[in-house]
């Protein structure tokens, strides 16, 4: 399906894309066709810096699994960090 | 019988509010007098997959184009970097939609060989946006294949500019094929019913089949949703409609 089900987000940090490291502007989570990724529906991430050109872009495609346990990663090691 | 030879090229039409916009023409190269079809891509972009549509169209003999709706995010760009644009920016919006299409449609209309008549049709996002433009402008058939939101909204949660095209059925300029997966969720059986109940009420011819054991996107052949049974019938359907309508 199309399913337009996206969620943009500011995201401050970096990303390394085709021409280098970027400053990032945000990023936008979404599930929908992937490009590569074989499978039907996948949660796909961009981020991006649209200031600096669509091709300004990190792109992920992860399955359902994989973008569960991601989260779940990423949320664990920040909940440890909180003071660092 | 119609030439077979097809010449596909990358040109520039007149889309909305003049801009230039690119767009992938797919040519019978023939004398005799043709129809014409707008392909629209679905939302991850104008890619190959949607090229080699075009291109299935010109080889059947129609003149064909499909104009790459996210260029103006991405002039030259990747076609996926164009489509995240996009996305990003919150879709491609209806008025643009609809003066791109109409573009594409004069586009087929100026060939030497066009026989006056254009068909539309678009797949998954580009079947909402094919009845939006049938609604719009003047066609001879459009086809929807699979086409969410055209009579309920996307959850509340979406930032993306889209909306329900239901109330205009009564401006519908031709009869519609519609093509659906009878598993599919977006739209769902009770959407598709939905649309032909307003399209009856509305005395607007259409035609519907909804495939079993099809889901989403069954025409995509490089994509897990592929189902050949209905694929291989929906293009039937599909050169029986453009063959009755467009010549």
């Amino acid at each position: 399906m199309c399913t337009y089900i996206t969620e943009t987000v500011a995201a401050s940090g970096s990303g390394k894309g085709p021409q280098g490291w970027f400053d990032l502007g945000g990023a936008s989570v979404y599930f929908d066709h992937p490009v590569h990724a074989r499978e039907d529906h996948t949660l796909n991430i961009d981020f991006i810096n649209p200031d600096l050109g669509p091709s300004a872009r990190v792109a992920v495609e992860l399955s359902r699994e994989s973008a569960t346990e991601l989260a779940h990663a990423i949320l664990r090691i920040v909940s440890q960090t909180v003071d660092v | 019988m119609r030439s077979k030879i097809v010449l596909a090229e990358t040109v520039h039409i007149t889309g909305f509010e003049g801009d230039m916009i690119e767009a992938y023409s797919a040519r019978c190269m023939s004398d005799t007098p043709t129809g014409g079809v707008v392909v629209i891509h679905h939302m991850p972009g104008y890619d190959r997959a949607t090229k080699e549509i075009a291109r299935r169209f010109a080889e059947m003999g129609y003149n064909a184009i499909c104009p790459n709706l996210h260029y103006r995010e991405a002039p030259g760009g990747e076609p996926d970097d164009a489509a995240a644009a996009s996305r990003a920016a919150g879709g491609v919006p209806d008025g643009r939609l609809v003066g791109d299409v109409a573009g594409a449609r004069k586009y087929l209309l100026s060939l030497s060989n066009s026989n006056g008549k254009v068909g539309v049709i678009g797949y998954c996002s580009g079947g909402r946006q094919s009845f939006l433009a049938a609604c719009s402008l003047e066609f001879d058939a459009a086809v929807d294949c699979y086409g969410a939101f055209i009579v309920t909204p996307p959850g509340s949660d979406s930032p993306l500019q889209v909306k329900p095209v239901i109330d205009l059925a009564p401006n519908l300029s031709c009869e519609l094929l519609g093509l659906f997966g009878a598993d599919d969720k977006y739209p769902s059986p009770a959407e598709v019913e939905e649309l032909s109940k307003v399209l009856k009420e509305n005395g607007k011819a259409h035609r519907f089949h909804s495939f079993e054991g099809a889901g989403h996107a069954f025409f995509a052949v490089d994509r897990p949703s592929y189902r050949v049974e209905a694929a291989s019938q929906g293009w039937g359907l599909i050169s029986d409609f453009f063959s009755e309508k467009l010549g």
